[in-house]
């Protein structure tokens, strides 16, 4: 039990795909200016993450290994355009917002990383798990990133105004940095400064340590 | 023929692939600790998009699209929903012909981009750069202009943040930001500067 517990939550905090792993940060940036689009996303990929994973690992005995990419690559890409059928049927507007990001889902190394080393070693139920674990723990960043770059660019979370806004009589002046493509980055970089502050073991060790100067060293 | 350049102009640094639509980041910040690489990478990326951009303008053009197999004596056949799943089956075997061609006849090349050409295959930017294309309705010409500026666009951009990295190695950076983090920011930084490509009206 405490098995299937740690293959759920492990991806979130202790091993996060975007934080530890660098896989699927593309998709990360690029949809998380408002958090209604960021939570489409989310849904998408953990959806086609969790039953890539869960159909790969059910028929992952009979995939002869040199063609596997290419089967697992067919299985993520007809999910894929499951989801964005279905999306386009459903949400025609956040799917216009997305644009091509849920076609790249299919390339996102997320669900591919996790197809290879997961769902071939181990059986569906457990595979589909994981594969939720580490769609949710995609989802946790996202999501934390939409909220950061919403609250403070447009003053309002998942489209509810929160802060008053200068041009409708309120008192927050928007910060429109927050909107565009650089801050994204930079809230990547100081969200996982501070997960790695909290989680000590995740710092990575220098390339390159700097000497001491020399007339210190001797006193 | 401004047209042409106009277009390659804004493929190349107002539409920067890897800075301003976040596509193929995850080999664009692991591949680029050093230049020799980076030029490597964004080489075989620039080859692969020339390619692959076109040649799935022509599936799309003559297989997919609505009413396209009209010459075939389907008019009323959308295949359209297809559309993912062949540009990616598409991609993977270009990469693997070029991969054969290289071998057999320009075994230099091939040797200095050998690691890198599969792991272009699950590059976003090279997926990415075909739906953009069939998003925004390309004819042919225009793919190959878009297909050439996207991938040159991509392989500066890893190539100066490359230099930048080397620069790097020899700065004191806080424990939790180093590696990752640092590289985070810098990019940020990048993705500013190319911001100001975008007041540039063509």
């Amino acid at each position: 039990m405490s098995n299937v517990k740690e293959i759920l939550l492990n991806p979130i905090f202790n091993n996060n795909p975007i934080g530890l792993q660098i896989l699927g940060i593309c998709s990360a940036l690029a949809v998380t200016t408002q958090m209604s689009v960021a939570a489409v996303m989310c849904i998408a990929l953990t959806v086609v993450c969790a039953f890539s994973n869960f159909f790969i690992s059910l028929i992952r005995a009979r995939i002869p290994s040199s063609i596997r990419i290419i089967v697992q690559m067919t299985i993520i890409a007809s999910l894929v355009i499951v989801v964005d059928q279905i999306l386009g049927a459903v949400a025609y507007d956040i799917s216009k917002q997305l644009t091509v990001f849920v076609g790249l889902i299919i390339t996102n190394c997320i669900v591919m990383g996790r197809a290879e080393a997961f769902a071939m070693q181990n059986p569906p139920g457990l595979s589909f798990l994981d594969g939720l674990g580490n769609g949710l723990g995609y989802s946790a960043v996202l999501m934390s990133v939409a909220a950061i770059r919403e609250f403070f660019g447009s003053g309002s979370l998942f489209g509810i105004q929160v802060m008053p806004l200068v041009t409708e009589g309120g008192w927050y002046t928007p910060m429109g940095l927050m909107l565009l493509a650089p801050s994204a980055f930079f809230i990547i970089g100081l969200l996982i400064w501070a997960l790695r502050v909290w989680k000590k073991e995740q710092v990575e060790a220098p390339e390159y340590e700097i000497g001491q100067h020399t007339a210190l060293s001797h006193s | 023929m401004e047209y042409y350049l106009s277009l390659f102009v804004r493929a190349v640094f107002i539409e920067n692939m890897a800075l301003v639509f976040f596509l193929g980041m995850c080999t664009f910040i692991a591949v680029s600790k050093k230049i020799e690489t980076a030029i490597g990478l964004g080489i075989a990326v620039v080859v692969v998009q020339t390619i692959t951009v076109p040649v799935n303008n022509l599936v799309y053009g003559f297989l997919l699209a609505d009413g396209a197999l009209a010459w075939a004596g389907y008019p009323e056949v959308d295949l359209s929903f297809l559309g993912y799943l062949s540009y990616i089956g598409l991609i993977a075997a270009m990469v693997q012909i070029l991969e054969m061609f290289l071998d057999k006849y320009v075994p230099a090349l091939y040797n200095s981009l050998g690691v890198f050409l599969p792991l272009i295959t699950v590059n976003c930017a090279i997926l990415g750069g075909s739906i953009f294309m069939v998003n925004r309705s390309y004819n042919f010409t225009e793919s190959v202009v878009y297909g050439v500026g996207s991938g040159v666009g991509w392989a500066i951009a890893i190539v100066v943040l490359a230099g930048i990295r080397e620069k790097m190695k020899y700065s004191d950076v806080p424990e939790g930001l180093r590696g990752l983090g640092i590289t985070f920011i810098t990019v940020g930084l990048m993705s500013l500067g190319f911001l100001s490509f975008g007041g540039i009206s063509l």
